[in-house]
């Protein structure tokens, strides 16, 4: 695939202005970008759980996709979005309808870890030809930033506050892309905001044309959620792949690959120092929370690194 | 020229669904109504449709397809009872309010708990405010033909809203009777092309669906989905009489068995009219002046046209086959009651629950609350308005 | 055809909202004005603009359009001042109060 930056950023925009999502939202920057691994002319019907994204993107009468939209509820955008394609496969084999069609879903790491994992299960399990797109900001930000399964450990939220008997989130996360992945469809990969774009670029442009199934999990920070400074929001993401907390791969067919080893893994406490939900890990004291988030880091890391070597 | 045969409840709604072919089908199975997609996938699978089936992992899955579908421009269905319909709430409000066409074929089941198959209308009842058409058979020849009939109802331009065809589970949907089929071509011409006006994927004009709609927008909505209601009872007379001209069966809102001259009546739902037929014709041998009222469409609910043909009746028993849990009685006692007074009837009325769970209604049971009502009338008391049957004390 | 969302006002009567609240068409959104949302908005000083586009993709409010490959002005209807485009250009070429 001949990857081209400007090329790519030449193509119409595909997420109108005028949504009303936070200054600085990461939720955005990820689906504008998705959006940019649509080929030219080809047309696209966009799903969207319920979440920030969903309620300030569709606020009637505005809509900011350039292309069909439908929001049904929380816990069912993989769903909602088999029936759109199976319309799609129905209407072009009664010859009612010519175009080509592309089938993308979006979700907050809610409607997708969680509440809508169900559906989402259902709908890779069928290999139902679409993309689903998690933009993982960890934790149920439209709610006020409750936990989720995708918070990781020790953060701060809204139902796991920091307190005398509670170091935030007791739980790890949830390793949702290796779930999607052990459903055996044909694509799976994670990306966050590095690299100039180019291997969310690249990875959306071959979900986008792979036929049937594909999961993308977006890292896409939430500066409210996370308490970091909102301009920083790149810098935030490059330390969550240079820690090794995010990493870079795909699982094509199958195989798992890595697209990303930093040359010099940074300490964890990089990628946390400058967001406020891990600010008590950094209190006199607490040196071992740091020292448990790094281990899982690492065991996580070395479980990955595996899995790409076979 | 019309086809005889014999078939369940069940078989019928998936014949009708054959011929119709809707475009897509998304279906988890729950019994009583398991056997309308098991039989469709068999048409499927032997190329008798080229509708899209898709066996989705749950009930909440199959109502959000069928949805996107709809909304996608295609025909779309589903079929479930009792908790399936139950665990689809939230998406039965959506479908309603993004005025998709779509059906669902309901067969009717008690909801849980305790758990049990057998037939109540605790399901569909429950889901009467959501905005859905429901038409309710009593047997499975008014299954079948109301089947053919729900999409000319529901895509409607003046209506263009779900509807539910309900029919009583296993009494309805497992025993094989009679029954008259029309050619494959008939309902194909009767029920016609699928035009959707607004739809995902229409070329020329992208579309969005299902808006946050902040206050300003909201009751402004409800009521816009209101007006689509309003035409359903005349778009159901419409359509029947049209498929009368087909079918030489006639519906109407509701059918009124020995009415003309009834001064008690039976107001009921679903197969227990047949069984209140029974007992009607044996009771109008004896000179007996009784009659019944079967619902067909209950929402929206026709409610002066109710009050109307009940309008010389002094007393009537209103027959609820789900409970309430008001105190005072089921859904259609509330309803019809609220239609009585509006109508400033003179009406003794009763309601009654019965059947929960499939509890057996006899012949028997018909005739003693046709016996209460006489003894009301005589009284000019209705007494216990809020009644159980055949419950043991 | 697409829905005209001019008659959409917060003032529209039920008859007038569109069936099943469906807009048909693309991109309204442009009308609704975000702008407003901050007073801070990033300085664009052409000058030293190398055209890299690097700051293209991390603006979460698509206001910063590209034409002939080629960034143009930002759009300050919908720009809501978050300052992340500041942070993205290499050469100095975007400024903002309080963003370095």
């Amino acid at each position: 695939m001949n990857y081209n930056f400007k090329e790519t950023m030449s193509k119409p925009e595909r997420l109108a202005p005028g949504h009303r999502m936070c200054a600085g939202c990461g939720g955005t920057i990820a689906v504008r970008n998705v959006l940019r691994g649509l080929h030219e002319g080809d047309k696209a019907v966009i799903g969207n759980a319920t979440g920030c994204l969903e309620v300030s993107t569709f606020t009637y009468p505005y809509t900011a996709w350039e292309d069909s939209y439908i929001h049904n509820a929380f816990e069912n955008a993989g769903a909602t979005l088999s029936g759109v394609e199976g319309a799609y496969k129905a209407l072009r084999r009664k010859g009612k309808l010519d175009e080509t069609y592309k089938f993308i879903t979006f979700g907050g790491d809610g409607g997708t870890y969680d509440i809508g994992f169900q559906s989402l299960s259902g709908a890779m399990e069928r290999n139902t030809d679409m993309v689903y797109v998690c933009y993982d900001n960890g934790a149920y930000m439209n709610t006020g930033i409750q936990r989720s399964s995708a918070t990781p450990m020790y953060a701060d939220t809204t139902t796991t506050p920091v307190g005398s008997e509670s170091n935030g989130k007791p739980q790890n996360r949830k390793d949702l892309a290796a779930i999607i992945a052990a459903h055996d469809i044909p694509y799976v990969a994670q990306t966050t905001f590095v690299q100039n774009f180019k291997d969310l670029h690249v990875k959306s442009e071959k979900a986008i044309y792979t036929p049937g199934a594909a999961f993308l999990n977006i890292m896409a920070p939430c500066p409210r959620g996370w308490r970091y400074n909102t301009p920083d929001i790149m810098e935030i993401c490059k330390l969550g792949v240079e820690t090794c907390y995010w990493p870079l791969f795909e699982v094509v067919d199958g195989k798992w690959i890595l697209n990303y080893e930093p040359k010099k893994k940074l300490p964890i406490e990089d990628f946390l120092k400058p967001q406020g939900r891990f600010k008590h890990l950094f209190k006199k004291g607490n040196e071992y929370l740091i020292e448990e988030f790094q281990k899982e880091v690492d065991r996580r890391w070395e479980e990955l690194q595996f899995r790409c070597s076979r | 020229m019309a086809k005889r045969d014999r078939l369940s409840g069940n078989e019928a709604v998936a014949i009708a669904l054959r011929q119709i072919n809707p475009d897509v089908f998304p279906a988890f199975p729950i019994t009583p109504s398991t056997e309308i997609p098991q039989y469709f996938a068999s048409f499927v699978a032997n190329g008798q449709v080229d509708t899209e089936f898709i066996p989705v992992e749950s009930e909440h899955s199959s109502m959000s397809a069928a949805i996107g579908a709809s909304a996608a421009g295609a025909r779309s269905l589903t079929a479930t009872s009792s908790c399936g319909l139950a665990y689809m709430w939230e998406e039965l409000y959506i479908a309603a309010s993004n005025r998709l066409p779509l059906a669902l074929a309901l067969v009717n089941r008690a909801l849980s708990g305790p758990i049990n198959i057998n037939c109540d209308h605790s399901d569909s009842m429950g889901a009467r405010d959501s905005g859905w058409i429901q038409i309710y058979a009593e047997n499975n020849q008014e299954a079948y033909d109301n089947m053919v009939q729900a999409y000319r109802i529901s895509e409607h331009q003046d209506v263009r809203l779900p509807i539910m065809i309900c029919q009583d589970g296993f009494i309805t949907s497992h025993a094989v009777e009679n029954i008259e089929l029309l050619e494959d071509d008939e309902v194909k011409n009767f029920v016609g092309e699928y035009r959707p006006e607004n739809y995902l994927l229409n070329p020329e004009c992208p579309m969005a669906v299902g808006p946050y709609s902040i206050t300003d927008y909201y009751m402004e909505a409800k009521r816009n989905q209101a007006e689509g209601m309003k035409h359903v009872e005349q778009v159901v007379l419409d359509v029947a009489e049209e498929f009368a001209k087909v079918s030489g069966r006639e519906y109407g809102l509701f059918e009124e068995y020995c009415m003309d001259d009834a001064e008690v009546a039976v107001v009921m739902i679903g197969s227990a009219a047949g069984t209140t037929k029974d007992a009607i014709d044996k009771l109008r041998a004896e000179g007996k002046k009784v009659g019944l009222l079967k619902i067909r469409l209950f929402r929206p609910f026709p409610a002066d046209a109710i009050a109307k043909a009940l309008s010389n009746v002094k007393a009537v028993a209103i027959m609820d086959r789900a409970e309430g849990y008001t105190n005072h009685g089921g859904p259609l006692g509330a309803d019809v009651m609220s239609a009585l007074f509006r109508a400033r009837s003179q009406a003794l009325a009763v309601n009654y629950i019965y059947g929960l769970g499939g509890r057996d209604v006899r012949v028997e049971d018909m005739e003693s609350i046709f016996a209460t009502l006489e003894q009301i009338v005589k009284n000019n008391d209705a007494g216990e308005t809020y009644r159980y049957l055949g419950i043991r004390e | 055809m697409a829905t005209d969302i001019t008659k959409l006002g917060v003032k529209a009567t039920w008859r007038e909202l569109t069936e099943g609240m469906v807009i048909a068409g693309v991109g309204t959104s442009k009308d609704f004005n975000t702008g407003e949302w901050s007073t801070e908005k990033p300085v664009f000083i052409e000058g030293k603009c190398k055209q890299c586009l690097l700051c293209v993709p991390v603006c979460p409010d698509s206001s910063i359009p590209v034409k002939d490959g080629k960034r143009m002005a930002f759009d300050y209807d919908h720009c809501k001042g978050c300052g992340i485009c500041v942070k993205s250009c290499p050469f100095g070429a975007i400024t903002m109060e309080g963003v370095e």
